[in-house]
């Protein structure tokens, strides 16, 4: 059987039989520099943006680089920037996003790109730990197991924040990040809000000392893009109006 | 770029100058009809110590309010920092300050 | 610009808090300047007042006063999320402020003109 390259696979894809094909701009490039390339990708009745990715990948040009893992909105690896707006891609309808027959996908905004579509995310995650985002356990194994109120006020409050996925969807979307990179971010100060209301943590006001430093909670702007954005809908903005509250009841010397 | 102490410093100016600007956008209204006048203004804050508190009180939380929303403003367009933005901070801080004091002595001196 | 991941109205609202509180930071210096002609030159004051006569400038006048005033509803609306108990309502609230400073400076303007 005669090998068959991706791109003649791809040609022949194209020109047989009259299927609608889409319009698809790619952010193609590494550090500051890059430029949008087009391609011509079937139209299917159903696909997500990152079908759409997979299918340039793996059709019509092996080498676009981008991450994915889970492909069901759990892992937090395949946000992207479509049409200009930060989404998690792996479940966002082509549909819903489509404009005309024109679709734009880039790396995520606010971040290094190593290459095309994958966003260098280690900023991302340096500001998690330095918002205290690492857990620092108060009991032993030799203690006894913490006993954990489901309805207990400072559990539901933190509650509302655990189902982030660290998607840096959110991170993307501020633009209190984009003018200031010491910013902690949504994601990170959404974190030390459910530590400071976690009763395991035992030393609230290190959750809080993390949090108000020059790149911390003060800094937020209220835009609202983060909970306007965040694709398992947490609230970041909230959060973070928590952390002022916080913070503004120490600073008066109230307890934290 | 705004640690915990400007932050409740431009929170608490800003509380301070609720009540200041409800005051001040209500003399604006009551006093535009008919035109302004020197004789008008000065007639009703010339020696007044109520006027002269009340628009002490405005000057200073304004000067301290607008230099640190200046500052925020600053950083995140130009990405000046460090020791220059406390020159900055401080120095529109003083300058406003004392445009403003002595914008008030002009109007409530006798 | 205003791209597709601004386009909401609470970073709308953020960005009418910020352009109204830079011009009303950078008029300051221009407003205290005049009110320190009362001592310095009292006629060049009044001269000032007489041109501030001028529709154009009573239309510029209703434009600061509307500045302050969504300055001022929009600051209420930020205290109220940062201090007290989280509201949902941040849209309505902040189309408020925008309603609160019409209606301030348009009385403003009705009794200037």
């Amino acid at each position: 059987m005669r090998y068959t390259g991706f791109r003649e696979r791809a040609n022949r894809c194209a020109v047989s039989g009259n299927e609608k094909t889409m319009d698809v701009s790619v952010w193609r490039g590494s550090g500051d520099e890059g430029a949008y390339e087009s391609f011509q990708v079937p139209a299917q009745d159903n696909q997500t943006v990152l079908d759409v990715v997979s299918y340039i990948q793996q059709e019509l040009d092996p080498s676009l680089t981008y991450r994915y893992a889970c492909r069901v909105g759990m892992c937090g690896s395949c946000a992207m920037m479509v049409n200009g707006q930060p989404r998690w891609t792996c479940r966002t309808h082509v549909k819903k996003v489509l404009n005309g027959d024109r679709l734009t996908v880039g790396p995520l905004r606010n971040l290094p790109v190593i290459r095309d579509l994958a966003a260098d995310m280690d900023p991302f995650f340096e500001k998690w730990i330095r918002a205290g985002g690492v857990h620092k356990p108060g009991r032993s194994r030799d203690d006894a197991i913490q006993q954990v109120r489901p309805e207990d006020p400072g559990r539901v409050e933190a509650n509302k924040a655990i189902e982030c996925i660290n998607c840096a969807v959110c991170y993307a979307a501020c633009d209190t990040v984009a003018g200031n990179p010491d910013y902690l971010g949504p994601a990170a100060l959404q974190r030390a809000w459910t530590l400071y209301n976690d009763v395991k943590v035992t030393d609230r006001a290190a959750v809080l000392a993390s949090v108000t430093g020059p790149g911390g909670c003060t800094n937020c702007h209220s835009q609202g893009s983060c909970t306007r954005f965040c694709p398992n809908e947490l609230d970041p903005l909230s959060s973070i109006a928590g952390l002022k509250r916080a913070a503004a009841r120490s600073f008066f010397g109230g307890k934290s | 770029m705004l640690g915990i102490r400007l932050y409740m410093a431009q929170r608490l100016s800003a509380m301070v100058m609720g009540p200041l600007v409800l005051g001040h956008l209500a003399v604006m209204i009551y006093a535009i009809q008919g035109g302004l006048s020197s004789a008008e203004i000065l007639g009703r804050t010339k020696g007044s110590i109520p006027w002269f508190l009340f628009y002490g009180a405005f000057v200073l939380a304004v000067s301290v309010h607008a230099a640190i929303g200046l500052r925020v403003i600053l950083h995140e367009v130009t990405g000046l920092k460090d020791r220059l933005l406390e020159v900055f901070t401080w120095g529109a801080m003083a300058l406003l300050i004392m445009t403003g004091a002595r914008a008030v002595l002009a109007v409530t001196l006798l | 610009m205003i791209g597709p991941h601004r386009r909401h109205p609470l970073w709308l609202a953020y960005l009418l808090h910020r352009l109204s509180g830079l011009a009303l930071a950078l008029f300051l210096p221009a407003h205290f300047w005049v009110l320190s002609l009362a001592l310095t030159d009292p006629d060049q004051l009044d001269q000032f007042l007489r041109f501030a006569d001028n529709p154009l400038v009573k239309v510029a006048e209703f434009g600061l006063v509307f500045l302050l005033a969504v300055h001022f509803f929009g600051g209420l609306r930020l205290l109220a999320l940062e201090f007290l108990p989280w509201s949902q309502r941040q849209k309505s609230l902040a189309a408020g402020a925008i309603a609160g400073a019409f209606l301030i400076s348009g009385t403003f303007l009705l009794r200037a003109i």
